[in-house]
């Protein structure tokens, strides 16, 4: 049975997004993609290296096929954000935007008066915006009422590996919006992509976690398998956990117990 | 006349449109956006926006990300 989900107008199958960063070259990148079974890729926007006449370009080692979803990553104002998000735009003749506006440059952490303001500018504009956030149920609330497509919360901090650090907050951000909610940034391993899906995510987004493991290829294919395990268990319904045993074989009909006296 | 290109100041012949622009440079243009004095310029008008001295250009493309 097809399990799709979908954002704004676009309609995936896949719950793996990943980005196209920090690989150590294109077509190790390629591969990874592939191996990823991903349907959508982050891209950024940079400027032109107008001294490098013909350097390789990095869409002509992206499968065929993949939605491209440009970021507005090292953006630190509402205004910069709006900016790169037109341009990547008009680079890419799509309406998606990964929007980010960062408030601090050790942690990475979203200026979330900054994402509000630049989602709503956007979202009038016609974009299909998925904000990258903090895990506050708030602020997803009020990225929702800003005309979001979805919220992403993240995990952890981008590129930390940490895991899922507050699956609480994030089940509440799920209770509290009506709009998809994929888990953006953090994830280190596939069992934290599974803890994410098994919680209720829609998707999960991400990079450095592949593109930085030994093996990119091979931890494409674990993430695949990590999201689509967290995903058929959160489908399947969890047993609640209990203190004590519970005993899974029958306790009667031992032998050796006698029924004499 | 003197521009901004990429935030850095250059010296480019006059009365260039956003593709002679391009061309000059020996940009292929499927490839890039372009934003002058803040404002995306959509590939439609490349031929009839003209940049002016002083003028602020960007030139962007994608690179990988996150």
């Amino acid at each position: 049975m097809a399990d799709g989900w979908s954002i704004g107008k676009h309609a995936f199958t896949s719950r793996l997004l990943v980005g196209t960063g920090k690989y150590p070259d294109f077509p190790t990148m390629q591969r990874a993609l592939a191996a990823s079974g991903a349907e959508v890729v982050t891209v950024a926007v940079r400027r032109l290296d107008l001294s490098k006449k013909g350097s390789e370009s990095l869409l002509a080692w992206i499968p065929a096929g993949m939605t491209l979803l440009p970021n507005t990553a090292a953006c630190f104002t509402a205004e910069e954000a709006i900016r790169t998000a037109r341009l990547g735009r008009e680079l890419e003749m799509g309406d998606l935007v990964k929007l980010e506006v960062i408030g601090d440059r050790r942690t990475l952490f979203p200026d979330v008066e900054g994402l509000v303001a630049a989602a709503r500018v956007l979202a009038k504009e016609g974009f299909t915006v998925l904000p990258y956030t903090n895990d506050d149920p708030v602020t997803a609330k009020k990225l929702e009422d800003a005309g979001c497509a979805a919220v992403m919360p993240l995990g952890a901090p981008i590129g930390s590996g940490l895991g899922i650090r507050n699956p609480y907050n994030l089940r509440i951000i799920m209770e509290t919006v009506k709009i998809p909610v994929l888990v953006d940034a953090g994830v280190g391993t596939a069992s934290d992509a599974a803890v994410a899906m098994e919680l209720g995510a829609v998707a999960v987004l991400m990079n450095t976690a592949i593109a930085e493991a030994k093996d990119p290829v091979l931890m494409a294919e674990a993430m695949r398998a990590g999201v689509e395990a967290g995903r058929k268990a959160f489908l399947a319904g969890r047993i609640p956990m209990k203190l004590h045993a519970s005993a899974s074989s029958p306790m009667t009909g031992l032998i050796g117990i006698g029924s004499s006296s | 006349m003197q521009v901004r290109l990429n935030g850095e100041l250059r010296e480019i012949p006059d009365g260039l449109t956003v593709g002679g622009l391009l061309a000059h440079l020996g940009v292929k243009a499927p490839r890039v956006a372009v934003e002058v004095n803040e404002t995306v310029v959509t590939k439609d008008r490349y031929e009839a926006q003209k940049i002016g001295p002083g003028d602020s250009v960007e030139i962007v493309a994608f690179v990988g990300g996150g």
